[in-house]
């Protein structure tokens, strides 16, 4: 196995900021926006940008945390079922402009699976994707509204998101490759 | 050096806990603690499901799930439904009653019919213990149990499982006492497989000719505990799951009289008080209100006998969900 660092602690931060500060100037502030982690490493990352708007913007948004197993189009195709963990949208999503937040944007597929689990919920106004990587080959036609840093890749290297929150150790964005495929 | 398996990294690879494919649930019996757990976790996720807006999602879209029911049932055949049709399955439910079961076709051939119509899950109740495992020998799909003769009831003990675990906190350390027809009852039996997997401490209490002889309850469940006095057994109870007693029992000589079990083996308030203070009360349904329980019991704050009834529907999406990976 081999394993490249693309992103350390402090670029993870700045990115963090940067996007926060483009939710904002895209909303015209931040009064109607509600931000959505997909799970996992989504959940810390829409927690980090909202840390990240409240100090500069001085406004709490609400953060929520989608589950997006029962919404898959592979069950069945990877192995055995996933567990299906929690869902927890906090309030009315209803005519709000919703973030959602991912670390990796690779097929588009979990995107795909979260507009739908989200459609269930209600109809925002206008739904956002922020992503912290986007390394490109998608399969659908999806794009993200904030982007932390585009890694163009092979098929065959992983994108490793490393967070303090759900990790052991620091932060940090790696690409592996396992040398034996 | 190859021969140092102990401090190999593969080796310590291989005793990782390693999700696994579940093809059928016939009992508990073959449940691990871990497995239970991530059902108990699924489930609070599928209960958070029924509760939105639109209680439904694509997970077993185009799968199609029939419910063979050889045996009457309400609750437990409208719970699969309803726990079938969240998951956006094809659902089909035939009871023997009006099919060619009374043309005297066979259970074998019943079960070819519906998995040549395309049947991915059979859900089977049955009066005779382990007819789902004979279905599940030939089926190529995955069987679920909902209830065979005396032997297991898988969903109701897990349901049990999911509501202490909901209202307490924990399952482990917990005195539970099941009373009532235990020697007939395939929701005891599946509970102890349950409850001593998850490390409670159960009970067991009825009347000498509803129990059996002890040593076929130890030989099984060596810890759990028998009594025939409900008085004793109740204190200190963490949960009290009191069973159904058939009507039948009295006529088959297995009861003096219904008013005299419900003196002895009746839930009642004033059995309610010696329990723990936070105990709960639970009934797998239907009931026999003033006999194996008192009705201002049964609708008292303690207990969760409609609770049951609605998690269920929870705990039956995600043993679907386990075994639609197929």
């Amino acid at each position: 196995m081999s394993e490249k660092q693309i992103l350390s602690t402090d670029d993870i931060r700045r990115a963090i900021t940067r996007i926060a500060h483009e939710v904002a100037e895209r909303n015209e502030g931040v009064r109607n926006v509600v931000l959505v982690g997909v799970r996992r490493r989504g959940v810390p990352l829409a927690h980090r940008i909202a840390a990240a708007l409240a100090d500069f913007e001085g406004e709490r948004v609400p953060v929520g945390t989608l589950d997006i197993t029962l919404y898959r189009d592979d069950l069945g195709l990877r192995g055995p079922a996933p567990i299906v963990r929690s869902t927890n949208l906090p309030g009315d999503i209803n005519g709000r402009v919703v973030v959602l937040v991912d670390d990796v944007l690779y097929t588009g597929r979990t995107v795909r699976a979260a507009l739908d689990a989200l459609a269930d919920f209600g109809r925002p106004a206008r739904i956002q994707l922020a992503v912290l990587i986007d390394r490109g080959h998608r399969e659908l036609p999806i794009r993200a509204d904030f982007v932390g840093k585009n890694v163009p890749t092979a098929s065959d290297e992983r994108i490793e998101t490393r967070l303090s929150e759900v990790d052991f150790g620091e932060d940090g964005v790696f690409i592996v490759r396992d040398i034996n495929t | 050096m190859s021969t140092t398996l102990a401090s190999s990294p593969n080796s310590t690879v291989a005793t990782q806990p390693q999700a696994n494919y579940r093809r059928h649930v016939l009992d508990l019996d073959d449940f691990s603690r871990d497995e239970i757990g991530e059902i108990l976790e699924t489930t609070a996720s599928m209960k958070e499901v029924l509760n939105r807006p639109i209680k439904q999602v694509p997970a077993l879209r185009g799968k199609t799930v029939v419910n063979m029911f050889f045996e009457d049932s309400t609750r437990t055949r409208i719970s699969f439904e309803l726990a079938a049709r969240a998951l956006s399955a094809n659902v089909v439910t035939m009871s023997a009653r009006g099919s060619s079961v009374e043309k005297g076709e066979s259970l074998l051939d019943t079960m070819r019919t519906l998995q040549a119509l395309g049947a991915d899950i059979i859900v089977m109740r049955h009066r005779e213990s382990g007819a789902p495992y004979l279905v599940a020998q030939h089926f190529l799909g995955s069987v679920l149990n909902a209830g065979d003769g005396r032997h297991a009831h898988p969903t109701q003990a897990l349901l049990d499982l999911f509501t202490i675990q909901e209202r307490l906190g924990r399952i482990e350390g917990l005195k539970v006492v099941i009373v009532g027809d235990i020697v007939h009852s395939r929701v005891a039996r599946s509970n102890l497989w349950g409850l001593t997997t998850m490390g409670a401490h159960v009970t067991l209490c009825a009347p000498t000719t509803l129990l059996g002889p002890a040593a076929f309850w130890t030989a099984t469940w060596p810890k759990v505990t028998i009594t025939t006095d409900l008085d004793e057994c109740v204190r200190d109870a963490d949960v009290i799951m009191t069973l159904r007693l058939q009507k039948e029992r009295q006529e088959s000589g297995l009861l003096p009289s219904l008013r005299e079990y419900s003196r002895f083996f009746g839930v009642n308030a004033a059995r309610v008080a010696c329990a723990a203070p936070h105990c709960l009360v639970m009934h797998p349904g239907p009931m026999n209100e003033g006999v194996e329980i008192t009705p201002d019991v049964a609708t008292s704050a303690q207990s969760v006998i409609e609770t049951q009834v609605t998690n269920g529907v929870a705990v039956r999406m995600a043993l679907l969900y386990r075994l639609a990976e197929h």
